[in-house]
């Protein structure tokens, strides 16, 4: 076969390949792409800025490659020149070791800003409300200290208000990912992890279980809605006044192994979340950080400000 | 979502039914075989016993192309189930087992006996010596890696496949996540396998610091042993981690005890251990790679390496710094802001040794004469993939954003691009560029390009749009997704690069059938007009390598003598040859390997009888060969002299 029509078929492939990557982007669909809050804000801007600063290390050497294998191709009559002793430049060497350690070095300067910015509140002056997550197999319960209700599989937040997720798990590891509010943390048995995330405008966003748990992981999808602060009190008493509330006997069914539609409960039983920490380890946790055993990420008690990564943050 | 069943055979898939009969076919096939062609004392004699680095570095490659084969299977059928939205073609279950297989088999039953198989059959000639340092050692590695392997990949037809994922986080690696013996399987294949890659590190770490050639000094060893020696630095301490890691599991598996689950213990731990092995062993598999590239950079450019001691300084700072980066795999683990931006920065800073490489071969090729040849080829290719494959590794390597790629196709199509890109890639590039010193004849030039372009464009195809799909919010692990999140289009694309991908694995293995008829033959010993002193031998090595130990003088030793033979004035002196002090062959290692496979398999099925009966096994063979007083000879001159006439090589 014509081997330069082959490498034209070949050629067409790859750019029709390329430009429907592109073509089709820059939509909703991108779900990092579309940042709804503050979070997800500082940390897509942090992916456009990397992703700047690794093309211009990226496209020079592209360049260069494709000079060097034109220009230095071993063919009859080439004139360019041919140094086959030439091994050692101590110029070139620093260049080379001083462009990506400067790179970096910027880098490094804006990821520790934002590690440590996370660790606090998106805005300052409202007061944020907390929500409890358990993530089970394989379902969401979502529990309202402040409201005293209960969902699975969905919740509701107030926009423009900075909210606490506390992520634990009754059995395997997860994570608790909602891309257009911001990163994910993993929810694991017997800790409770803290997660700040922030809606600034009202919708509802697709959230997901990002660790693997085994046979029904990947049905452990949940809708985050945020709703103006009215709305949401609203939202909010329309459940505490007509659903059911959230017995230990239901709680146990929903604990068993399996998939579950979406649920709301007026209530809870108390202390549920701090008895699902506890009787997963969460005790053991704590003690040992009471003898200064330990510095783990852990705790029991929702009110510690201590876990994970806030603790240098206050 | 069928449930698994509960017997000791895996039943009620057709897909594992088609398999059992492919498996017994060609079993039977080869026993046939072997029994019709009086081969079985061939195969006991000249491969099972043999102590010869060339030969295991055979049946390392062997064995790796077949499990690179399975591995390959494994994600086809996991593309061919995402192709499209509400797949009903494999179930839950069965998709994890795959994904779990698929990971574990690439990385250890795959990638490490592919670099094992390069480091057995190039190092000793490279540096000029007759065989690895404990050339016994060597072979119990290969029966071990082998038995590992063969007691994983049992688990497909007896008792079931692990499912929890390539590196089993607990809770639910642990009896109450995955009670069957899936997962001891996993843990006794990996176990049996790595006590085999710890002796491997360390029997090259010897051979290379203790056999070079007189003359050859550490400065003038070239790049590919250098590249082996840090590599086996970094698995002499990441390996034990793994095997207690394992071990630990086990115990909280067998015993009951609660090491790594929630209550008293703790998965976070596990998670850390596991990472600390975990992310060396990338290193422990790419350094090689580097090493590979070199060599062919620099032969087919026709020109010095670039930037030597540069090249040195920065994997000795790769395989130190492969220490400091683990907890990049869990930023979102919530370790706190201060060890997040730790690993943050060292992670990122392993960029910068890298990319010094990059450019260093990039000006060995800057006023060279560079021959584009098929284990160039895939040198040049590896360069862009490598490029942008680090690039999307800084940009993971920032905590707060890796919190939005974590786990998602952004990580996945990360990790493949740099390993396939960088270390595959770099493998081939070494089969095809070191094959005709393996067997005495070249690769196929024509069939080697069409599996070079279809692999390659397969690739992009495939891993390009799972970027994308990153973005989209699409997990790794899910095993269907519905209409609703617009992941059709990308993953149809991305199914149809894989299949591209195994078109040309395809293409290679019709390469390799079609040159063993009609491959050119390498009569010099020196296709590719190389550097180093492997080149100066014949084609394929006689047994013993070197008739006469060379003395070694220059970097690139092999060039630079060419250079004086090419001079009039140059005199060869008749080599005074000595008789050559090798080791015996012994079946030994074949038989404890054998029995660490019964320890596995039965303690895989709780059996512990059949385990101890193994261990048993084992303790006898260790004995024997305690016992063991000739476990060597010598070659006679007259011999050698024989053979030396035969390959053309008059003294």
């Amino acid at each position: 076969m014509n081997k330069r029509r082959v490498a034209w078929y070949w050629k067409i492939l790859l750019l029709t390949t390329v430009s429907s990557l592109f073509l089709s982007g820059c939509d909703r669909q991108y779900l990092v792409f579309n940042p709804a809050g503050p979070v997800a804000q500082k940390e897509y801007d942090l992916i456009v800025l990397s992703a700047v600063l690794c093309a211009i290390v990226v496209i020079p050497v592209l360049a260069l490659l494709f000079f060097i294998l034109y220009r230095y191709r071993d063919r009859p009559g080439n004139k360019a020149k041919y140094s086959p002793n030439w091994h050692d430049s101590k110029i070139l060497e620093v260049v080379w070791w001083g462009i990506p350690i400067i790179i970096i070095g910027i880098l490094s300067i804006y990821t520790a800003k934002t590690t440590y910015t996370l660790t606090k509140p998106p805005v300052k002056d409202v007061k944020p409300i907390t929500i409890q997550v358990t993530s089970m197999d394989w379902k969401w319960l979502f529990q309202y200290p402040g409201q005293k209700i209960a969902t699975v599989n969905y919740a509701e937040i107030p926009v423009g208000v900075p909210v606490q997720f506390h992520l634990t798990s009754n059995q395997m590891m997860n994570s608790f990912w909602v891309p257009e509010l911001g990163g994910q943390e993993y929810t694991m048995p017997g800790m409770a992890m803290r997660l700040w995330l922030q809606a600034d405008r009202p919708g509802t966003y697709y959230g997901s279980g990002a660790n693997f748990t085994g046979k029904g992981f990947t049905h452990m999808k949940f809708k985050v809605i945020a709703k103006p602060q009215a709305e949401f009190d609203q939202w909010a008493r329309q459940i505490k006044q007509t659903e059911k509330p959230l017995t230990m006997t239901v709680y146990k069914q929903l604990a068993k192994k399996g998939l579950a539609e979406k649920q709301a409960f007026s209530s809870y039983p108390a202390q549920l979340f701090t008895n699902t920490l506890n009787e997963n380890g969460g005790k053991y946790m704590d003690k040992d950080m009471k003898h200064g055993k330990s510095d783990m990420p852990a705790m029991n008690h929702n009110d510690h400000d201590m876990s994970g990564m806030e603790h240098k943050g206050e | 979502m069928g449930e698994k069943s509960k017997g000791f055979f895996v039943t009620g898939d057709p897909l594992i039914y088609g398999a059992d009969v492919a498996i017994i076919v060609t079993l039977l096939g080869i026993i046939i075989f072997l029994t019709v062609f009086k081969k079985w004392g061939w195969l006991w004699k000249e491969w099972f016993t043999t102590v010869d680095h060339k030969r295991i570095g055979i049946m390392y490659l062997v064995s790796s192309l077949l499990m690179l084969f399975r591995g390959g299977v494994d994600a086809l059928l996991m593309r061919l189930q995402l192709a499209a939205p509400n797949t009903h073609f494999l179930t839950s279950q069965h998709y994890n087992e795959i994904f779990t297989t698929h990971g574990t088999i690439m990385i250890l039953f795959m990638a490490m006996p592919f670099m094992f198989a390069l480091f057995n059959i190039v190092i000793p000639l490279q540096i000029g010596a007759r065989d690895v340092a404990y050339p016994f050692l060597n072979a119990l590695s290969f029966w071990l890696f082998f038995f590992g392997a063969l007691l994983f990949n049992l688990s497909f037809v007896v008792g079931g496949s692990p499912d929890a994922g390539w590196l089993s986080y607990p809770p639910l690696s642990e009896i109450a996540g995955s009670p069957g013996p899936g997962q001891n399987f996993y843990i006794w294949g990996i176990q049996i396998s790595g006590i085999g890659s710890l002796a491997t590190g360390i029997n090259f770490l010897v051979t290379i610091l203790k056999m070079r050639a007189p003359g050859m000094k550490l400065m003038k060893m070239p790049l590919f042993s250098w590249s082996v020696l840090s590599s086996c630095i970094t698995i002499i301490f990441a390996f034990p981690v793994l095997t207690v890691t394992l071990a630990l599991l086990f115990v909280d598996r067998y015993l009951g005890a609660h090491i790594f689950t929630a209550d008293s213990g703790n998965p976070m731990m596990y998670v850390n251990l596991i990472w600390m092995w975990g992310h060396p062993e990338v290193y422990i598999v790419v350094l090689p790679a580097f090493g590979i590239y070199s060599e062919i950079v620099s032969t087919f450019s026709k020109k010095k390496i670039f930037g030597y001691k540069s090249m040195v300084f920065s994997m000795m700072i790769i395989s130190i710094l492969g220490y400091f980066t683990w907890v990049h795999h869990f930023f979102t683990m919530g370790a706190g802001a201060d060890v997040n931006t730790f690993f943050a920065i060292t992670t990122m800073a392993i960029g910068i040794p890298t990319g010094v490489k990059i450019f260093n071969w990039l000006f060995t090729m800057f006023r060279g004469r560079i021959t584009i040849s098929q284990p160039m080829l895939w040198t040049i290719a590896f360069i862009p993939c490598f490029v942008v494959g680090g690039a999307t590794g800084v940009m993971l390597a920032i905590a707060p954003a890796d919190y939005q790629y974590h786990n998602s196709y952004f990580l996945i199509a990360h990790f493949h691009q740099t390993l396939i890109g960088g270390v595959v890639f770099g493998y081939l590039a070494g089969l095809y560029y070191w094959w005709p010193k393996m067997f005495g004849f070249k690769l196929n030039e024509r069939l080697g390009k069409w599996a070079f372009w279809t692999w390659n464009i397969g690739f992009y195809v495939c891993f390009m749009p799972q970027y994308a799909l990153g973005f989209m919010g699409m997990t790794r692990r899910v095993y269907t997704y519905g209409w609703d999140m617009g992941w059709a289009p990308f993953n149809m694309v991305s199914t149809v690069g894989a299949f591209l991908m195994g078109i040309g694995f395809i293409f290679q293995a019709w390469q390799i059938l079609y040159s063993i008829k009609n491959g050119e033959k390498d009569v010099t010993g020196d296709p590719w007009n190389g550097r180093t002193l492997e080149w100066s031998i014949p084609s394929p090595a006689p047994l013993y390598n070197f008739a006469v130990i060379p003395e070694v003088k220059h970097d690139d030793d092999w060039w630079e003598t060419k250079k004086a033979m090419a001079d009039s004035q140059y005199k060869k002196e008749p080599p005074q040859y000595e008789p050559i002090h090798m080791p015996k062959q012994s079946g030994i290692p074949f038989i404890m390997s054998a029995c660490w496979f019964v320890v596995g398999f039965g303690f895989t099925f709780g059996w512990s009888y059949v385990g101890l009966a193994g261990l048993l096994g084992v303790g006898l063979c260790l004995l024997a060969r305690s016992f063991q007083q000739e476990t060597d000879y010598y070659i006679p001159v007259d011999e050698v002299r024989k053979t030396e006439a035969s390959l053309g090589r008059v003294g």
